[in-house]
């Protein structure tokens, strides 16, 4: 039942490889090689942070799940209402959403971790539509169908105003998923990561070694949930609204997309498969809609049936055979 | 009263066609444990099956069924024997993964094909219109889809119980390995009941044109209902899924008639109720 049998287990080890650090590196240059590209630069990050959030638990701890948009959704709206009613001071209101969304993450967890993956994914998918259908008949509180509009947001730490350009929104969604990207690499590399792979791999013998499975299934869902709550919330602050998809199905399924297309068990597959993915849907899209998704669905099944471990597998396999050439 | 017994009765047809369209999910996945979101993409296409040989081959709508369990059948084991027999083995990821692309394509298609709108269906005049039952008006359409499935079902629960078919089936179903080494020919079970399965659900597509209605969303919109029902009805039986089917189907109609304020809300409640408290399902074959 593995979904990445042919990554080596390490022992946890921390240390930063120059690869990560010029990969950090990129939207730094990209901020200057491309400035005309910021909007979709910073929505590529938020995206990556987001897909980080599945990886946690789905690559880590074997958890499939297809409403993961449930507790982007939740984050995107604590955020935006707090900043439609007058709290529109950034950092302050990601905490809120991360809190938000890592209480409905923490009681959904509970419904989880109980099932087999039939039951996980049904239950995911049902408090995902289930919340849903809630934004979409307070349309009171949250705008229904035509979305939150009216967020204002304050500058960030007092000093920088989001201007039209999307400037200080690219620096500070940068800053703040690399954040996050730091946090979720010290949990996955910790002894507590180690044990989630554990328990991926064969969730009944770890209970004989000592290991609480259920407790850490709840944990680790908790953060994830708490995570995807932060991007959601940096989604609404930097494009100041929240619509109605932020909480749908389809985000959920592109989201599953993005990280087996990146690599299932790798934080850095999340990242990459979010970019290649955001790009891709930005140019094909805008040619036809029916295309792109034409075009997602052949993508997944051949990326299924032939391409195991999805850009970073492959690019892992390749290194692999290169070295033992050299 | 009247409108209690209209919901009820409104509920058990919604329910039936859930259930034509969802019993080849239940076996699949009883038989091949095999996590399959793209069921209904074969109800979508026995619909439009439907509605090409109507509008343009002038067939009347009755002839027009077999043709659509036919061609959903003959798609069926085209993609059971070319992609969906190399993932029985694979995780369930993966599973998930190239069921939802196969939607996605079959969306695209279908838009490409048909464009976005709605469907027409044109009802031969004998099912239209209104018949009086013990005082109550229901809608002729509505009692022949009931008495189609409940002739369904019968042969379905015959040729399970009654044939040679039908004991091979259910002993692949209880342990396909055991199976095997009796003799049973495992994967000839698995390709035709595929086949029988989506046959059964491009028939549901086409009979359900009237009543769900028919664009290129189908396959999504009705995802979570086919999935409940194999889910709530334990995977591989038939008591289970009509039951399942028919129980959805009354609480969906009656929390969209009584509640519509919190919509189809209540129905993703139920599910995940029935899911904590019946994890195995209602009927379900394995504990």
């Amino acid at each position: 039942m593995s979904v990445t049998a042919s990554i080596p287990f390490r022992l946890p080890n921390d240390h930063w490889r120059p690869l990560e650090i010029v990969f950090w590196l990129l939207p730094v240059i990209a901020y200057f090689i491309f400035p005309d590209y910021l909007v979709l630069a910073s929505q590529i990050l938020i995206v990556g942070l987001f897909a980080v959030t599945l990886d946690l638990i789905l690559g880590y701890a074997g958890i499939i799940s297809l409403g993961q948009a449930a507790f982007f959704g939740v984050g995107a709206y604590t955020a935006g209402l707090l900043a439609v009613h007058g709290w529109g001071e950034p950092l302050t209101g990601l905490l809120a959403a991360a809190v938000g969304a890592g209480i409905v993450g923490f009681l959904t967890s509970f419904l989880v971790v109980r099932g087999q993956d039939l039951t996980r994914l049904m239950v995911t998918l049902g408090i995902g539509l289930m919340l849903f259908e809630a934004a979409n008949k307070a349309a009171f509180v949250t705008g229904g169908v035509d979305g939150l509009s009216g967020v204002v947001m304050w500058k960030v730490l007092g000093l920088f105003d989001f201007d039209i350009n999307g400037r200080t929104a690219f620096w500070y969604t940068l800053m703040v998923v690399f954040t996050l990207f730091v946090i979720a690499r010290r949990i996955v590399n910790s002894p507590f990561g180690l044990s989630l792979r554990g328990i991926r791999e064969g969730p009944r013998r770890m209970p004989a070694i000592g290991s609480p499975v259920p407790r850490r299934l709840i944990a680790i869902f908790t953060v994830s949930a708490a995570m995807a709550g932060v991007a959601g919330g940096l989604l609404a602050q930097t494009t100041q609204f929240v619509g109605i998809d932020s909480l749908g199905f389809p985000r959920s399924a592109e989201l599953l997309i993005i990280v087996v297309l990146g690599g299932v068990g790798r934080l850095y597959g999340a990242m990459i498969g979010a970019a290649v993915f955001m790009i891709a849907k930005d140019y094909l899209s805008g040619q036809n809609p029916v295309y792109w998704q034409f075009w997602i669905g052949i993508l997944l099944i051949v990326v299924v049936l032939f391409g195991r471990g999805g850009i970073m597998g492959r690019a892992e396999a390749l290194w692999a055979r290169l070295r033992r050439r050299a | 009263m009247t409108s209690v017994l209209g919901v009820l009765f409104d509920g058990v047809t919604y329910g039936c066609l859930l259930f034509v369209m969802s019993i080849g999910l239940s076996v699949t996945m009883g038989l091949m444990n095999f996590i399959n979101l793209a069921h209904g993409a074969f109800a979508m296409v026995g619909g439009y099956v439907c509605v090409v040989a109507m509008t343009r081959m002038g067939l009347p709508f009755l002839a027009t069924l077999p043709i659509a369990f036919a061609a959903s059948a003959v798609l069926g084991v085209i993609l059971e024997r070319a992609l969906y027999q190399r993932l029985y083995r694979a995780p369930h990821l993966d599973q998930v993964m190239f069921s939802i692309g196969l939607v996605f394509v079959a969306i695209a298609g279908a838009t490409y094909f048909f464009g976005p709108s709605q469907q027409p269906v044109v009802l031969p005049s004998f099912l239209r219109g209104q018949v009086q039952v013990l005082g109550v008006d229901l809608g002729a359409y509505r009692l022949f889809l009931i008495a189609l499935v409940t002739m369904i079902t019968a042969a379905l629960h015959f040729l399970l119980v009654g044939t040679r078919f039908g004991a091979q089936v259910r002993a692949s179903v209880d342990n396909a390995t055991a199976a095997a080494g009796m003799g049973i020919d495992v994967n000839l079970v698995f390709a035709v009941t595929f086949a029988l399965g989506s046959g059964l659900a491009g028939l549901g597509g086409g009979l359900g044109i009237d009543v769900l209605g028919l664009d290129p969303t189908f396959p999504l919109k009705y995802m979570v209902y086919f999935l409940l029902v194999v889910a709530v009805g334990g995977a591989g039986t038939i008591k289970g899924a009509l039951v399942a089917a028919i129980v959805l189907g009354v609480f969906d109609v009656a929390g969209k008639y009584y509640v519509p304020q919190i919509g189809a809300f209540f129905i993703y409640f139920l599910m995940v109720v029935l899911l904590l408290l019946f994890p195995a399902g209602l009927f379900g074959r394995r504990t």
